[in-house]
């Protein structure tokens, strides 16, 4: 039987120097490297698929799946980026694990490099995490100057540079073809697919592109071996991962959990939804994976079962809210949010979040109908599917999951000429 | 203003650590940006023009970047920019009333600077700390768990000078020009400074302790063994 939490990724965190080198090693770190370093890197990624590590990032595309498409002995670099863009609302793991622990982060920098044959690796951390920033820059620079990465890692041969380059503000470039585009020195527009980065990436060569939190896993499944991973979470959905638990709950805060636990046990964990109120929507994954209710509390929160209930894991940002939230207040912020950071590129996306914006604000003023309801679903059917990229899919779960669980708070503005709720009671401070 | 030939001096040595590192130069671009923007507090069009020639490119190219991207300023800002976070979680949980009492108390509107030049206020999008909600930025260093009056106390304490400290981040608070600077490529000696983690990244943590739950250990192991 598993217990309950496994902190692996977190394990360390609450060790004063666990962002240093020694206090790295300290917990065992840059053990897995050397391991990694003595096998043929195809048996690593071998030993990455059968761990069957799904990626981190919200897509949940197997790792080891992904490393294998690269073409080998095409002669040009290879090149590994770390998508460390962590910009999802509700999504705020990858942040708190490059403060704390950028070691574990840069060993799998290292030994995916290796396992990919790429000598440069980038890791393209949003700007606007000043501190991050600083720690990540140190974790590689401590690792060069104990050998972990430079040339001719611990006598074997293999050179690896590592670069942190900072973004400068775009939720876009999370997209991972947009952060290609953006690591080139361009706007971050996303880019058509195929081809996919696997083949023609960074500067149009064979580019692995991973989240952070699934290199972080790297060291671990080299560590302990592929099946001690696979042992953990359900049977499609293996290992642990970090869960964030925001907003209306007692204890907010990173758990981390074999995949498969339950809103209900995580909020048991967080000693449930603040004191006196009730659930009464979450967001699974960020605000891109449609609202779940409280009809969903005994959801395995695995790919497969989130899924299934109509919505979708992505980065396991629970964002809880209680009975005093306005859902067309929710809605019409999250759709703001999308229309600020489309890109332009397409018509559906540039358009539609523009449209979509208009339309909440007059449900949310109390101006709206039925037939604007209609309107929405029928733009947001006109996006889904038909835009460029996934940012366009992601601005219309809020809206279509909101109308289909809340559709007659949609319509109670209307009623009362305006929003029904007090935003004061809704704040931690109660409206001081 | 152009730049000075002091001021050329520093910026061509440092771009040209920067260009260095990448396999092709116009990949330090965004970061060029960044340091052109420690050195004037914004990307002007001087800073569009330095960075145009060092990549032959044309100014109009470079200024079509800029305009990407939300972190360059296209004209001068506050030595401090407070960004209230005001996407749907943290404006729920108070960021509205933050932003909004901020603007009424500075008296200044959205990306708007105090007369004094001191700070900028801003609101801005999910950053990723959604568990120390809500959030505050002062340049791009976390102020967590922030109330209309916690808000209130740190930018007067800005404006007077005052030391402030990050919630999660070092002793010493940069200035706009200095963090701009660290995004470019160079840090301050900084990075060891404050905590490991804030008391909600460890909440998981110290309920898995407390009830003995870890990760299992590998087959093989000697605790594996032990427990078997």
């Amino acid at each position: 039987m598993t217990d309950t939490l496994t902190p692996v990724l977190t394990a360390h965190w609450d060790q004063p120097d666990s962002f240093t080198l020694d206090g790295y090693k300290r917990g065992g770190g840059w053990q897995a490297l050397p391991k990694a370093l003595a096998m043929d890197p195809d048996d690593l990624i071998t030993a990455l698929k059968n761990a069957n590590l799904r990626g981190r990032g919200g897509a949940g595309f197997p790792t080891g799946v992904k490393w294998s498409f690269l073409p080998q002995g095409d002669g040009k670099p290879h090149y590994l980026v770390v998508n460390a863009d962590e910009s999802e609302p509700g999504t705020c793991k990858d942040i708190p694990l490059m403060m704390a622990d950028p070691q574990v982060l840069v060993e799998g920098v290292a030994i995916t490099a290796y396992a990919i044959r790429a000598k440069h690796a980038f890791i393209y951390v949003r700007g606007e995490v000043l501190h991050v920033v600083r720690r990540l820059r140190h974790a590689v620079e401590e690792a060069y100057a104990a050998g972990y990465l430079g040339e001719n890692i611990l006598g074997k041969g293999f050179d690896l540079d590592v670069i942190v380059h900072a973004g400068a503000g775009a939720y876009i470039c999370g997209e991972e073809s947009a952060l290609l585009t953006s690591l080139e020195g361009f706007r971050g527009l996303p880019r058509l697919r195929p081809p996919f980065p696997a083949v023609a990436g960074l500067y149009a060569c064979p580019t692995v592109i991973n989240n952070v939190e699934s290199i972080a896993s790297v060291p671990s499944i080299v560590a302990n071996g592929a099946d001690w991973f696979a042992g953990l979470g359900t049977e499609k959905s293996k290992g642990y991962g970090i869960f964030s638990l925001s907003g209306h709950v007692t204890t907010p805060g990173q758990y981390e959990a074999p995949l498969g636990i339950t809103l209900r046990e995580l909020l048991d964990l967080a000693g449930g939804v603040r004191a006196g109120h009730q659930l009464k929507f979450w967001t699974p994954g960020g605000s891109s994976t449609p609202l779940l209710t409280d009809q969903h509390l005994d959801v395995p929160l695995d790919f497969e079962s989130v899924a299934a209930a109509g919505s979708m894991l992505g980065t396991r940002a629970l964002q809880i809210f209680d009975e005093t939230t306005c859902v067309v207040r929710a809605v019409l912020r999250w759709t703001e949010f999308y229309e600020h950071e489309s890109c332009g590129k397409c018509t559906p996306c540039r358009e539609g979040t523009f449209w979509m914006v208009k339309v909440l604000e007059r449900l949310e003023g109390g101006h709206g109908t039925e037939e604007d309801l209609e309107k929405l679903l029928d733009i947001c059917d006109n996006i889904l599917g038909r835009a460029f990229c996934a940012l366009g899919d992601g601005a219309v779960s809020p809206i279509i999951s909101g109308i289909q669980y809340f559709r007659d708070e949609f319509m109670q503005h209307q009623k009362e000429g305006g929003c029904p709720f007090d935003p004061a009671a809704s704040t931690l401070f109660g409206g001081r | 203003m152009p730049f000075s030939d002091e001021a050329l001096a520093r910026l061509d040595a440092d771009a040209n650590q920067i260009i260095a590192k990448y396999p092709r130069p116009r990949s330090a671009l965004l970061p060029l940006l960044h340091l052109v923007q420690s050195e004037e507090g914004y990307v002007s069009a001087d800073g569009i023009a330095y960075c145009a020639a060092r990549f032959g490119l044309a100014e109009a190219e470079v200024t079509a970047v800029v305009s990407f991207y939300t972190m360059y300023k296209r004209r001068p800002v506050g030595e401090y920019n407070v960004g209230v976070c005001t996407n749907t979680l943290c404006a729920i949980m108070g960021g509205d009333q933050i932003f909004a009492e901020l603007r009424e108390h500075l008296g200044v509107g959205n990306d708007e600077t105090t007369p004094d030049g001191k700070v900028l206020l801003e609101h801005v999008e999910c950053n990723a700390a959604c568990d120390y909600a809500p959030v505050v930025m002062v340049n791009w260093e976390f102020f967590d768990n922030q109330t209309p009056d916690s808000a209130r106390q740190l930018v007067d304490d800005l404006r007077a000078g005052n030391p402030v400290r990050p919630t999660r981040g070092p002793a010493r608070l940069c200035t706009w020009r200095e963090a701009s600077r660290i995004l470019a490529g160079f840090n301050d000696d900084q990075a060891t400074d404050g905590p490991s983690a804030g008391p909600a990244s460890l909440v998981g943590l110290e309920l898995a302790k407390e009830h003995g739950w870890r990760a299992p250990e590998p087959a093989g192991s000697p605790s594996a063994k032990e427990s078997s």
